[in-house]
């Protein structure tokens, strides 16, 4: 290398002086090649990214478009089983309510009869009682002749008047107080009448709310179905919040099942001895494991007998019967297994408080009296056997979490394809960019030359004796190096106008039109 | 080539059960390969020299014995064993025990280890004269190469003074590969009051012929700081 370095000159310094210049002269006659081949490299990279950019962008339509009728065809069942549960709803209410209607009708009917014929009986008006007090008064003012048989006469017809006033009275007073009881018999029948009403507005207005709901429903699909954007964004934001949430809820109950897992690990190993493995594993705990897969297992098919989740579309199909004896032995398998759990959690107590007995007398200490040892003895029976069945509840937020999931895996796809979109166009507008940089510092290098061209240009222009013709020199000259660059020489110098003209990076200037 | 024309001949249905054939041998096999799986037990052998000046360390002996009870596990083995005038012999043996898989049948047979250390220890009354500390290790080496465990250790309870009887001829390689071996509570002797080198070549000297044969040597003087040894499975 060092040789090379002072081939010219024993002078270290003059040596790289020649080679510099050597260089420079190199490379000034090279330029045009040079040139073109650091632009032509750039625009390649740049093209070539540009389309992969491009594909990747059809990638991604296709994926959104992919992702966006998912979602929909997804909101559009959610939606279908929503309207199809109302509708189930109204006909239960129709079917429950409605179906008593008749006999309403006929209570309602049979009050009002009674209400009417009780208001008949109270608008018979007894006799009213006659003047009988004109009578007594006109009798009364009859002048007395002071013969004692007027007298007596008019005294007895007075008293006989009066007396007959009395009873019609009494009769009178009794009349009404019989009316006021027919009037007070009718009170419960309006309160049977108004309950009645009450009840049938209840019935009203819940079948209106219902209806309203359905109304909301039906607008969602149909915005579901005419592809709004505006459904399709409220569709991703609920499916994140559902995957997000049924992700939580799954991550407590593997925590629950961890549990469970420590509650049954040690008496399986009592009950199928720890000495095997299989792969790594001791075959007792791949058995307390197994034991709770099955216990989700049937929590699963449970749920979907009962028609919970719809894991299994098989099962959803299968005949009401049959699908109930599913339900009915998914049950009693998972109570036995939680039988089973529990009375393993005892033994593991047993088994604790043997260990511990052990434990010390080895430490050589007296055994210590275990009082109240039965209260975590029971506490853990009863977590062996309730666990296994909040356990069985997985399959809800399981089904949740599989079926956002595709809308999560989705979208990330999407964000991925973006990303790589993104960073393909940075590298290849950075390689274009960075092949306008490398001209520029090729240039820099070879400025000595490019300047005494320069000159050498302007002094021929001068001698030629016009602006004009200096500038029709430099055209030519700058045809003739570009013939020499062949055809994509052209190509570049239309690319170059068309960057010019979109205001991008101005094409570098040949040495003389610097 | 009659071969090759016979492949050819082949309906894709019959390559297809060929290949599901196949891919079904593979997974046996796998399956088979990972039932068995390599042992993950344990097996520890504790000697208790019982000469001269050590013969008054005893219930140390009972402490590493109860220790090592506590923290094996079910599957694990244990031999409990002493050091005397000739210790390459099965009477050598106090209790033995290859722990049941189960922990109730386990816990069961380490109360009956400690039930035969405790009635040894409580009929013991003359010490030995001699100590044949290399049989010792010879009768433990055996017993752990029998006991195929994962892990094999031996818990040496003694002073390292090795004291053999002239006929004894124990010139032989100790062949401890796999093995560790913990030396515990190695106790000064009152001549080492005098000159204390000795008590540092007697360690490195056993330091040596146990590395030398292929073991792993450890010591471990305090017996609180056993646990970290025993950690170490």
């Amino acid at each position: 290398m060092w040789d090379i370095l002072t081939i010219w000159s024993e002078s270290a310094a003059l040596s790289l002086a020649i080679w510099i210049v050597l260089a420079m002269v190199v490379l000034y006659f090279g330029r045009p090649h040079a040139h073109q081949l650091l632009r032509s490299t750039g625009r390649a990279i740049d093209h070539a990214l540009r389309l992969a950019a491009a594909s990747l962008r059809q990638l991604e339509k296709r994926v959104s478009a992919r992702n966006r009728d998912v979602l929909l065809a997804q909101g559009r069942e959610a939606t279908e089983h929503a309207i199809e549960r109302e509708f189930t709803r109204v006909k239960a209410v129709v079917d429950r309510e409605l179906a008593h209607y008749p006999d309403l009708h006929r209570r309602l009917e049979d009050t009002l009869e009674k209400v009417e014929s009780d208001y008949q009986n109270a608008t018979h008006n007894p006799p009213l009682p006659p003047e009988w007090s004109e009578v007594a008064s006109t009798i009364s003012a009859l002048p007395s002749s002071g013969d004692p048989a007027v007298t007596k006469i008019l005294n007895e017809i007075k008293s006989a008047v009066e007396n007959a006033r009395k009873e019609t009275l009494k009769t009178y007073q009794k009349n009404t107080q019989e009316r006021h009881k027919i009037l007070g018999g009718m009170a419960p029948h309006w309160r049977s009448l108004k309950q009645n009403m009450e009840k049938v507005q209840q019935k009203i207005s819940g079948l209106d709310g219902r209806a309203a709901k359905i109304d909301r429903h039906m607008a969602d699909y149909e915005a579901m179905r005419n592809q709004d954007d505006k459904a399709v964004h409220q569709l991703t934001a609920s499916s994140l919040t559902q995957f997000f949430i049924a992700a939580l809820v799954l991550a407590v109950s593997a925590f629950g099942g961890l549990v469970n897992f420590h509650l049954i690990a040690l008496p399986m190993s009592e009950m199928v001895g720890g000495g095997a493995y299989f792969a790594g594993m001791p075959v007792s705990e791949i058995a307390a494991l197994v034991i709770i897969m099955v216990e989700i297992s049937m929590g699963i098919f449970f749920l979907e007998a009962l028609g919970i989740t719809s894991l299994f579309p098989m099962i959803g199909r299968m005949d009401d019967r049959l699908r109930k004896r599913m339900g009915i032995a998914a049950l009693v398998i998972l109570v036995l297994f939680a039988s089973i759990e529990a009375s393993l959690a005892y033994l593991r107590d047993l088994l604790i408080m043997d260990q511990q007995a052990l434990t010390q007398s080895l430490a050589g200490a007296a055994i210590a009296d275990q009082q109240f040892r039965w209260i975590p003895s029971i506490a853990q029976m009863m977590l062996g056997f309730i666990l296994p069945f909040a356990l069985a509840f997985v399959g809800i937020p399981l089904e949740s979490f599989v079926q956002s999931l595709r809308t999560v895996l989705g979208l990330l796809f999407l964000g991925l394809l973006r990303a790589a979109r993104v960073v393909l166009r940075m590298v290849g507008v950075t390689a274009n960019h960075l092949s306008k940089m490398l001209i520029s510092v090729y240039d820099l290098f070879v400025m000595l030359p490019l300047g005494i061209e320069r000159m050498v240009t302007g002094a021929q222009a001068r001698s030629a004796g016009g602006k004009q013709l200096s500038e029709s020199a430099d055209d030519t000259d700058t045809d003739t190096r570009e013939h020499g660059a062949g055809s994509s020489t052209r190509s570049r110098s239309r690319r170059g106008r068309r960057e010019e003209a979109a205001g991008g990076a101005q094409p570098e200037p040949t040495p003389t039109e610097a | 080539m009659s071969a090759n024309h016979s492949t050819k001949r082949l309906t894709p249905a019959a390559r297809r059960r060929r290949v599901t054939g196949l891919m079904a041998a593979v997974a046996i096999a796998f399956f088979l390969a990972s039932c068995g799986g390599a042992p993950n037990n344990r097996a520890a052998v504790v000697l208790i020299d019982i000469s001269g000046e050590y013969a008054h360390e005893m219930e140390k002996a009972r402490r590493v014995t109860s220790y090592l009870l506590g923290s094996l596990e079910p599957g694990d083995s244990i031999a409990v064993a002493f050091i005397d005038n000739t210790s390459y012999t099965e009477r050598n043996f106090i209790a033995r025990a290859d722990f049941d898989h189960r922990p109730s049948v386990a816990n069961d047979q380490k109360r009956q280890v400690k039930a035969k250390l405790d009635a040894f220890l409580k009929d013991f009354d003359v010490p030995s004269y001699h100590s044949d500390l290399t049989g010792g290790i010879l009768l433990a080496r055996d017993y752990l190469e029998s006991a195929e465990a994962k892990t094999r250790q031996i818990f040496l309870l003694s002073d390292l003074d090795e004291d053999l009887k002239p006929e004894l001829d124990r010139d032989v390689p100790l062949t401890l590969g796999g093995i560790e071996v913990v030396a515990v509570n190695v106790i000064r002797r009152d001549s080492d009051n005098v000159d204390p080198k000795g008590y540092r070549k007697r360690i490195a000297g056993w330091q040596e012929r146990v590395q030398t044969n292929g073991g792993h040597w450890q010591m471990v003087n305090q017996i609180e700081r056993l646990e970290r040894v025993v950690a170490l499975r």
